[in-house]
């Protein structure tokens, strides 16, 4: 069996180990690492509930190696909130709009949305359903998942809205 | 599906890549984005004894201009060749089938060389490198040896890849004929941005007369390999391309394509809208190169 040793930056933090050759990016950080927050779905490629950055670009870390991922910066949800009590205005908003459900999808969702914010302050309706393209989401219809980033940027630019008032159906 | 178990290796040099690959045998793989492979390793459709992972090969990365070609390298990123000026300028054709290419997750780690390796009769960048007449420059350590596109897609998943070689360039030569450019790129898939069911990729030059000086039409998706529609090319080359002259050229092809069926779709729905894809395809380039704005 092939092991490497590899060091990488997660979420700020340097991170040291020595893997074996075939154990996936998401693997590692779920397994080696304890950082939960990123999800095994498909893990082939297909879901997108894996996503996170890699060197600041959303990947799929089902369709890499942690041994590819030596000497990289490595984000993950759990690098998000500013800090252990608070969320991220990003995931305030996922809150507030009720962009989840049953929850598998969201981490996958929020890294792919932070990414699209991160790179474009404004984006159009078109350009955010593009972002989040290629993850699935099998509980809201994306309908929240759009709205609540769209939310989410403009109160990063400083609009300091509050929620739109829904409807009664609860939640 | 976890991938079996497979030693690893990260060379940072083509010919370290090579002098691997011979080492290896037919069972040593190269990976380079990891957007088609390692689904096939998770799924154990493929079970290398080594991985030769060529993402730090710095010489098989960039765009660069060579003389009367643009020259991609095979591990550049699909994401980085799209937003590349000088594929935005110069093979437009390309940038379009990008756009369609996976997600904005899997462009960021596939590469232009990985896809056409991999050889999906699907995949949009083998489809607009048919219709472009790329030259593939195939090396190993023995040396190296220049493949054109239409010889080096064999069958679904199949190339003219030995087992010792590394695609190592992908090569655009520059058309002569001056005059206006058009692109078209059309398809139909299950879901956006997943595998075509069929695709159509066209390039043309309208002299200044506006008639056709030179048509290339491809069709991808449909059936186990992506092919040129020459019979289209040749009936519509010096014509006007109104409306009236696509339908009837691509009405000669209808018969000839080689379609496949499968859970997807049959080979009598592909067959028809492939028909109506490369039509529409035709007509998107036309209005392009009418427009003037390439």
């Amino acid at each position: 069996m092939s092991q490497h040793r590899i060091d990488l930056t997660v979420n700020g933090k340097t991170r040291s180990a020595t893997v074996p050759a075939r154990l996936t990016l998401v693997d590692f950080l779920r397994e080696t690492l304890n950082l939960t927050g990123t999800h095994t779905g498909c893990e082939h490629g297909v879901c997108g509930a894996c996503t996170v950055l890699l060197d600041g670009e959303p990947v799929r870390s089902c369709l890499l190696f942690a041994v590819q991922a030596d000497g990289a910066q490595i984000a993950t949800v759990e690098g998000l909130a500013p800090d252990a009590e608070g969320l991220s205005v990003l995931q305030d908003s996922f809150c507030e709009l009720h962009a989840l459900q049953c929850g598998f999808c969201t981490s996958g969702m929020l890294m792919a949305a932070h990414a699209l914010l991160t790179r474009d302050p404004d984006p159009s309706e078109e350009k955010i359903r593009e972002a989040i393209g290629g993850n699935l989401c099998r509980c809201t219809g994306y309908k929240q998942i759009v709205e609540a980033i769209a939310l989410a940027a403009r109160r990063l630019k400083g609009a300091n809205e509050p929620a739109p008032e829904r409807g009664g159906h609860g939640g | 599906m976890k991938a079996v178990d497979f030693d690893y290796r990260r060379p940072t040099s083509l010919a370290e890549t090579c002098a691997l690959l011979s080492e290896g045998g037919g069972d040593a793989k190269i990976i380079a984005g990891g957007q088609t492979l390692v689904p096939l390793l998770a799924m154990r459709l493929a079970r290398p004894t080594l991985l030769i992972d060529i993402n730090r090969v710095a010489e098989l990365q960039g765009v660069t201009e060579s003389g009367e070609a643009v020259e991609i390298r095979a591990c550049t990123r699909q994401a980085r060749a799209l937003a590349d000026p000088m594929v935005r300028a110069k093979l437009p054709l390309l940038a379009k089938a990008l756009s369609f290419v996976g997600h904005e997750q899997t462009r960021n780690r596939g590469t232009i060389g990985g896809s056409l390796a991999n050889a999906d009769p699907a995949a949009e960048i083998g489809l607009a490198a048919l219709a472009l007449d790329a030259e593939m420059s195939l090396c190993s350590a023995k040396g190296a040896r220049s493949v054109p596109v239409g010889q080096f897609f064999v069958s679904p998943m199949e190339t003219a890849l030995a087992p010792e070689e590394c695609l190592s360039t992908v090569r655009f030569p520059a058309w002569r004929e001056t005059g206006r450019i058009g692109t078209g790129f059309q398809e139909t898939s299950i879901r956006r941005s997943d595998f075509a069911l069929a695709a159509a990729a066209v390039h043309l030059v309208l002299d200044k007369s506006g008639l056709c000086a030179r048509i290339a039409v491809s069709l991808g998706g449909a059936g186990a390999k992506p092919v040129r529609l020459t019979a289209v090319e040749r009936a519509l080359s010096g014509g006007r391309l109104d409306d009236r002259e696509i339908t009837d050229a691509t009405a000669l092809a209808h018969d000839g394509i080689e379609a496949m069926s499968d859970i997807h779709a049959s080979a009598a729905h592909r067959r028809r809208i492939a028909g109506v894809l490369v039509a529409r395809a035709i007509a998107e380039a036309r209005d392009q190169a009418v427009a003037g704005r390439i």
